[in-house]
């Protein structure tokens, strides 16, 4: 069953005429897919993808499970990073990952709360090492975190809608077509 | 302490200065429009009197790059930005594509000008949305300014800048592998000169590419507003390191945070600016440059930190990125350096035998010690084993990886004896580092 709407084809087609090559456009139509298909990317989303760009299926799956941000398993509602690379640690990262899982029920290796709505996992250097620890929630940097602002977080992210990335869209004035 | 002129930061804390208004109302794309009336080879001049070196981490002269790109306009030239910042301790470019997004697109404007390119790739890594959003926001303003597109302020020339937001691959960093991901596929390195042809003759879809850092194309903009002998002029140490350079100053300091700091500025004074050493502690070592440069010893701290300063008897490599951290006393070694051998265990993509078996091994020792289960006999074989990586696997990935291991055995030996010989009891908790 195609999932993508005649929109979201437009979408890659103009992600494709940025490229050279139409597999080019790979990463960033796998995001879109990501997005289209609620977060994650089921082999059917990599057909999907396949069959637009005119690749063997293969290519785009092993290109997708490469890279750790496309989910091959579905997520929660908020997917809560917490950075616990060596800035982050000597600033209490581990503290902080702890009091979550202790928080949520769950251990922080990607695993989702019974109610689907937060997955935790700890996740490799964030970039935001003057800030440390740092969380990441969807695209939404949170910064010099204290587990009182975690709590604080959660309440608030419990009634919020989740926040999905969006791939980019050109600025070019002739490719503005959706 | 010595002046700190800011170059990169002059405008950093002007309110709205994301915005292409008030970025033209502080002298934004004035710089861009004297490139533009320059020939590309006289930029190329400009920046070969600077001395400008590649702000990414290898320090390698940006003018030599630039020159060997084919003066002419038959086939599309690339200019491609390495913005896929992922070393840990390094957060300078998400501050810039943040703040000063414009300083990044006018940047790449007039190197674009400089290579003879039309299009350019600004590679974000996947994790930074909000830079990206800032850095996209501002290509969307110049284009409706007209200083980008087709036959930009009646020049005849085109330039298309475009983003692409990469999926979270730390390997990816590196020059060919971020061209292979450009290109849609798995971010693994390729074959470097002089073995292949070099990038800027058979790059990204075998047409001549440049491959440079956020910072570096950011640099470009004192660089023709003063001139290129002019900005030479700034930098206290060694003549081959000149300019002003940012730095990420984190961990154990009062104030940490992204500095624009003269190269050269003796160590300990960069230390001062950022507060020092959090107060009732000492230093314990220090990562200069990233995490892929090893840790330093807590003396001499009165060298010049820059490219050539670091006292070569640390065995520290060298300034890196630019991505401080600092450790106090109260930290302890063995499970920062797991951390550090785990996260380049998860990142190496596989491609290189020393580097996936190595590291892989690395990170079994590394976590069997920190179980409480290690052999006094670990400690020769985790040097073997880096010895077994250094200088053989393909790219800068697996080097990188040894080189905190290493230094963390030349300097902390007896705190490894300490931790294997204690077993269980002498290990750290680590949900108390931080207290």
């Amino acid at each position: 069953m195609s999932k993508f709407t005649e929109k979201d084809k437009a979408r890659l087609d103009e992600l494709i005429s940025r490229y050279p090559t139409k597999k080019a456009a790979l990463l960033p139509s796998l995001w879109v897919a990501q997005e289209v298909y609620g977060g994650w990317l089921p082999l059917e989303a990599m057909d999907e993808v396949a069959q637009h760009l005119e690749l063997p299926t293969a290519d785009v799956q092993g290109v997708a499970t490469f890279y750790t941000m496309y989910n091959k398993e579905p997520r929660g509602q908020h997917a809560i990073e917490i950075c616990h690379n060596v800035s982050c640690m000597v600033l209490g990262a581990e503290q902080l990952i702890q009091h979550c899982e202790r928080k949520l029920g769950v251990s922080a290796t990607g695993e989702t709360t019974a109610d689907g709505v937060f997955t935790l996992a700890r996740v490799e250097c964030l970039g935001a090492c003057c800030n440390a620890p740092a969380v990441q929630v969807g695209g939404t940097y949170y910064e010099n975190v204290t587990a009182e602002q975690m709590d604080a977080l959660l309440e608030k992210l419990k009634s919020a809608p989740s926040e999905v990335v969006t791939p980019p869209q050109s600025a070019m004035p002739e490719m503005r077509k959706f | 302490m010595s002046e700190q002129p800011q170059l990169l930061y002059k405008h950093r804390h002007v309110p709205g200065i994301n915005t292409i208004d008030v970025w033209m109302a502080h002298g934004g794309y004035e710089n861009f429009k004297k490139a533009l009336a320059m020939e590309p080879d006289a930029v190329i001049e400009e920046v070969k009197v600077s001395g400008l070196r590649g702000r990414g981490g290898a320090g390698f002269p940006t003018h030599i790059k630039w020159n060997a790109v084919p003066k002419n306009r038959d086939v599309e030239h690339y200019l491609i930005i390495n913005a896929d910042e992922g070393e840990p301790g390094t957060a300078k470019d998400r501050d810039l594509m943040n703040g000063l997004p414009h300083l990044l697109v006018e940047g790449c404007l007039i190197s674009m000008h400089a290579i003879r390119a039309s299009k350019c790739y600004i590679y974000i890594r996947g994790e930074y949305i909000e830079p990206w959003k800032s850095v996209q926001k501002a290509i969307n303003e110049a284009y409706e300014k007209g200083f980008c597109g087709k036959n930009v302020l009646g020049s005849g020339l085109d330039f298309d800048i475009y983003t692409h937001l990469g999926a979270g691959a730390y390997e990816c960093g590196e020059e060919s592998a971020l061209m292979s991901s450009l290109m849609g596929e798995r971010g693994m390195p390729r074959m470097k000169p002089p073995a292949a042809p070099l990038p800027m003759i058979s790059g990204a879809w075998k047409r001549p590419s440049v491959v440079n850092n956020v910072e570096t194309v950011s640099t470009l903009l004192p660089i023709i507003e003063l001139g290129g002998a002019k900005y030479a002029e700034i930098g206290y140490g060694s003549p081959r390191s000149r300019g002003t350079k940012l730095f990420s100053i984190s961990g154990h300091v009062e104030k940490p945070g992204v500095y624009e700091i003269v190269l050269g500025t003796p160590f300990s004074e960069v230390l001062e600016l950022c507060g020092g050493v959090r107060k009732g502690h000492t230093l314990k070592t220090y990562i200069p440059g990233g995490s892929s440069m090893g840790f330093a010893p807590p003396t001499p701290l009165d060298y010049p930190f820059d490219y050539e300063g670091i006292p070569a008897n640390t065995k520290t490599l060298g300034l890196g990125s630019g991505g401080l951290i600092v450790f106090d006393e109260t930290t302890p070694i063995v499970p920062i350096t797991q951390r550090l051998v785990d996260f380049y265990h998860h990142e190496s993509c596989g491609k290189c035998t020393p580097c996936r078996e190595g590291l892989n091994w690395l990170h079994k020792i590394y976590g069997r010690i920190v179980a409480g289960a290690g052999k006094e006999s670990d400690i020769d074989l985790i040097w073997d084993i880096c010895d077994s990586i250094r200088g053989k696997s393909f790219c800068a990935l697996g080097e990188g990886a040894i080189w905190p291991v290493m230094t963390s055995l030349l300097l902390f030996r007896d705190e490894y004896l300490a931790y294997i010989r204690g077993g269980k009891d002498a290990m750290t908790d680590l949900t108390t580092i931080g207290l």
